[in-house]
């Protein structure tokens, strides 16, 4: 939890010697307190106050890396229970699940297609984090199993198993990365702390009850390794929200340290896909740092890769597209022109209906503030006149030989008003959804 | 369990609201439905218990809908071409209660009759006992003109008015208020605006118990983290004794979703959209599950898939899980 100036300034020197560059304590409390200086520029603070601030300005949930040749995924260092209190900072990484039981040549195969599929939304490529390897025998098969994985993807990756021998095979395979071991339990906990110090691992931890884990996560801190994930064991829907409630809580409402993770959610473990994607759903929206699916489906995924993208983007800032004309499929000065709010939403639908009518056409995006189309025209911030002023700032009358524009068929009334601000414009009104515009452009062209 | 619970104390509650009449309460249902009533945050069961469960209802139509997916109009086949019996296919697949949202015009284009409106309600009452919500088309006058007879129809059901906002709720409320009925009221995504509308329906005179509230949502990927997050923060407000946030939330997870490219087209998409008819139910699954963990009390589905999958979520996210 964040520290107050106040607070800080108690355990100063007070003595407001400058040395630190600022002309009292007071002051450098207050900078301190706002992340702008470090506390190593005064020279004389106490080594009890610095263990005491170090503690203090720990991030609630622990930052987690996890890196592999050319990839990092960063999860944690989240501060709010509720998105719109701030927002939500680093997605949860999804990992597809491979079991060492399987035919290698299975492996790297279903790793490949899985690595590879990328999905576009709002202009973004959304794909997979990486692979969860699990064992389910010697260390050889599981060092096998991760060669086979590695043939298909340089993604990072979870390696599952609870014998540290094992583990330490398929670790072995893995020089200079930054992968997360699983699981650490109250009987093996200790080798499974130097199997992950030694190999700069983050390790995953469970226990039988959130008591016991509140009890486990210090003891592997003590012995040095503060890069954890918790496993509260959750089986279904229900003590999924409470147990993650729970951790995220205290972690955040009561700086309980022993809980200030990021969490492992294994939705697989249900074992019927459409059970693995409502319990994903959930994860998404409940807590979870890392995400542990089985069951790859492109029409699946792609819905869990959209809500992740939806429940973390930032409150304050709606994603948004430049201002402009676009010019799709290279229009001549003949080819329509439409116009739209740079909502990234709103102008992907319909950039990408255009552009699979295979006609071409310019798109006008107004400066609407980054809001839908009706919530632009609701807010007064889509209106004639703003269209106006942005075919004149654009210079659309430039790039075409015609005088008329296309209207969104939501805002249909807005054609009186943009008449009377392009005199000698013809006002057109297109449909109202984007799906049915390759239709309509069909038909006007 | 030794560590000390994080709960939070809550000074308010959700209004409890019945929806339906049995007999004995004058209307013909088989069995009404409670929603509402939490005292916690979704499902956070260590702080208490949840007393009524989210309930989900299926939306049919009065005529066979042309601007419907055909993935819907496939599964729900000839029962499309009748109200009263696809009533009775929804309470068959699982329902809690049924919406009717009357169409603006017949098939061949002519705008709809009361005549018409209140054969469909009447319809689907004897087709099914379940609890049932009315929607205009979500025009002002044509609401007006096709609910008020409906109403009068069906008085003493304690059937579900809707869409009230804001220009338009004072016809609605009456008319409920006159019938014993219930009214849903719907504002843009703001948590100001909701409970201005509660005002309003309040000072016209219907109790609480008789409001159920939309705060409007978006389809995944089409805005649903705005209504994620007005909710959560219209369930905290009520939580924290605003008593005009505490109606329960009902939501159209069916309109927004089916309105999706994903859902409504099969071809000429993306390949790595996969498989239309399971994309589909995703996308209507998906975006229920992530709203009920937000605080819905009602959702609102047109996919008998969807409600399958969503109601196994909630048989057990309403339950308390042991915690050892
Ligand atoms: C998300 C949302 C918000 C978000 C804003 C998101 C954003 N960045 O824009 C928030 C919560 C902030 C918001 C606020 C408001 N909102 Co709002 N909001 C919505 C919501 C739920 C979804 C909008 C959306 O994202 N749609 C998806 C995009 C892709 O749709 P679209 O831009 O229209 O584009 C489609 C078509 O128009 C078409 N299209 C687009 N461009 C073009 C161009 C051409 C040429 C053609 C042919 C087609 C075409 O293609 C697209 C896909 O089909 C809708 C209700 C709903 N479920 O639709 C209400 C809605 C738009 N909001 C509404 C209102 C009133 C408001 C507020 C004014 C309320 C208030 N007073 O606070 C505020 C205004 C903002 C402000 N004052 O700051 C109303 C508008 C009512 C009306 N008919 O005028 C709506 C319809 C809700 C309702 N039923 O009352 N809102
Ligand atoms: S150097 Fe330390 S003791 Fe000196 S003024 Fe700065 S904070 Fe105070």
């Amino acid at each position: 939890m964040a520290i107050s100036g106040i607070e800080i300034y108690k355990m100063l020197p007070k003595t407001n010697c400058k040395d630190c560059g600022f002309p009292t304590c007071m002051a450098f409390a207050l900078k301190l307190a706002a992340k702008q200086v470090e506390l190593s520029a005064c020279p004389h603070v106490s080594e009890e106050a610095k263990a005491q601030l170090a503690a203090s300005s720990e991030p609630p949930v622990r930052l987690i890396t996890l890196e592999s040749d050319g990839h990092k995924l960063e999860v944690g260092n989240e501060v709010v229970l509720f998105r719109h209190e701030k927002t939500f900072y680093n997605k949860p990484g999804f990992f597809f699940l491979v079991k060492d039981s399987e035919e290698p040549a299975a492996i790297t195969a279903r790793v490949k297609e899985i690595d590879a599929f990328a999905v576009n939304y709002v202009g973004i490529d959304l794909t997979v984090d990486g692979f969860a390897v699990k064992s389910e025998g010697e260390g050889a098969a599981l060092a096998a199993a991760v060669e086979a994985v590695r043939a298909g993807t340089k993604r990072p990756l979870i390696l599952i198993g609870d014998d540290p021998q094992v583990l330490s095979a398929g670790l072995g395979k893995l020089d200079g990365e930054k992968t997360l071991i699983a699981t650490a339990t109250p009987e093996n906990w200790e080798a499974m702390t130097d199997l992950a110090v030694a190999h700069k691992a983050s390790l995953v931890v469970t226990a039988g009850s959130l008591d016991e884990l509140a009890e486990l996560t210090p003891k592997i801190k003590e012995k040095g390794l503060p890069n954890l994930v918790l496993d509260p064991q959750v089986s279904n829907f229900n003590d999924g929200v409470v147990k993650n409630t729970i951790l995220r809580r205290m972690a955040l409402a009561k700086n309980f340290r022993p809980f200030g993770f990021p969490i492992i959610a294994y939705p697989y473990k249900a074992g019927v896909p459409e059970v693995e994607i409502a319990l994903a759903t959930q994860a998404i929206t409940k807590y979870a740092g890392f995400i542990v699916l089985e069951n790859f489906a492109p029409e699946t995924f792609y819905g869990l890769l959209v809500l992740r993208e939806n429940i973390y983007t930032d409150p304050q800032k709606p994603i948004q597209v430049q201002p402009g004309v676009y010019e799709i499929n290279q229009p001549s000065p003949e080819a329509p022109v439409m116009v739209t709010t740079n909502f990234s939403i709103t102008y992907f639908s319909v950039a990408n209906e255009i552009e699979s009518s295979g006609l071409p056409g310019f798109l006008l995006v107004a400066d609407a503030e980054g809001m839908s189309v009706l919530t632009a025209w609701a807010a007064g911030n889509f209106d004639a006149e703003q269209i106006a002023k942005d075919v004149k700032r654009f210079g659309v009358e430039e790039k075409i030989s015609h005088k008329s524009i296309i209207l969104p068929g939501h805002v249909a009334v807005l054609s009186g008003e943009l008449e009377e601000e392009l005199p000698g414009w013809e006002i057109k009104v297109g449909p109202r959804e984007a799906v049915d515009l390759p239709a309509y452009l069909k038909q006007v062209a | 369990m030794a560590l000390e619970l994080p709960k939070d104390k809550w000074s308010g509650s959700v209004q409890e609201v019945v929806i339906g009449a049995t007999a004995a309460d004058g209307g013909t249902r088989t069995a009404a439905v409670t929603v509402g009533g939490e005292t916690t945050m979704p499902f956070v069961h260590f702080e208490a218990e949840t007393p009524n469960r989210p309930v989900l209802a299926l939306e049919i139509k009065d005529f066979r809908p042309n601007d419907w997916s055909t993935l819907l109009l496939d599964v729900w086949g000839e029962a499309t071409n009748d109200p009263g019996a696809w009533a009775k296919a929804a309470e068959e697949a699982g329902a809690d209660l049924l919406l009717l949202s009357l169409s603006l015009t017949d098939p061949e284009g002519n705008p709809n009759t009361p005549e018409a409106a209140v054969k469909a309600a009447k319809a689907v009452l004897e087709g099914s006992g379940l609890p049932l919500m009315v929607y205009g088309p979500g025009q002002a006058e044509v609401d007006n003109e096709l609910l008020v007879p409906v109403a009068n129809a069906c008085q003493g059901e304690r059937i579900v008015l809707g869409i009230c906002e804001d220009k338009n709720y004072r016809t609605l409320v009456a008319t409920a208020m006159a019938n014993g009925h219930l009214v849903v009221g719907r504002a843009p995504m703001d948590v100001n605006l909701s409970k201005q509308l509660n005002i309003l329906i309040k000072d016209a005179g219907l109790p609480l118990d008789r409001v159920l509230m939309d705060p409007t949502t978006g389809a995944l990927g089409y805005g649903i983290e705005y209504g994620f997050s007005v909710m959560e923060r219209l369930r905290l407000a009520a939580l924290r004794g605003d008593a005009m946030t505490q109606s329960p939330m009902s939501v159209n997870v069916g309109f927004e979703t089916w309105k999706t490219k994903e859902s409504k087209v099969g071809d000429d998409v993306p390949e790595t959209w996969g498989d239309w008819e399971e994309r589909a139910i995703s996308w209507e699954t998906i975006t229920a599950i992530t709203l009920i963990e937000a605080g819905a009390d009602i959702v609102i589905l047109r996919h008998p898939e969807s409600l399958k999958r969503v109601r196994a979520a909630i048989d057990n996210l309403i339950t308390a899980p042991e915690l050892s």
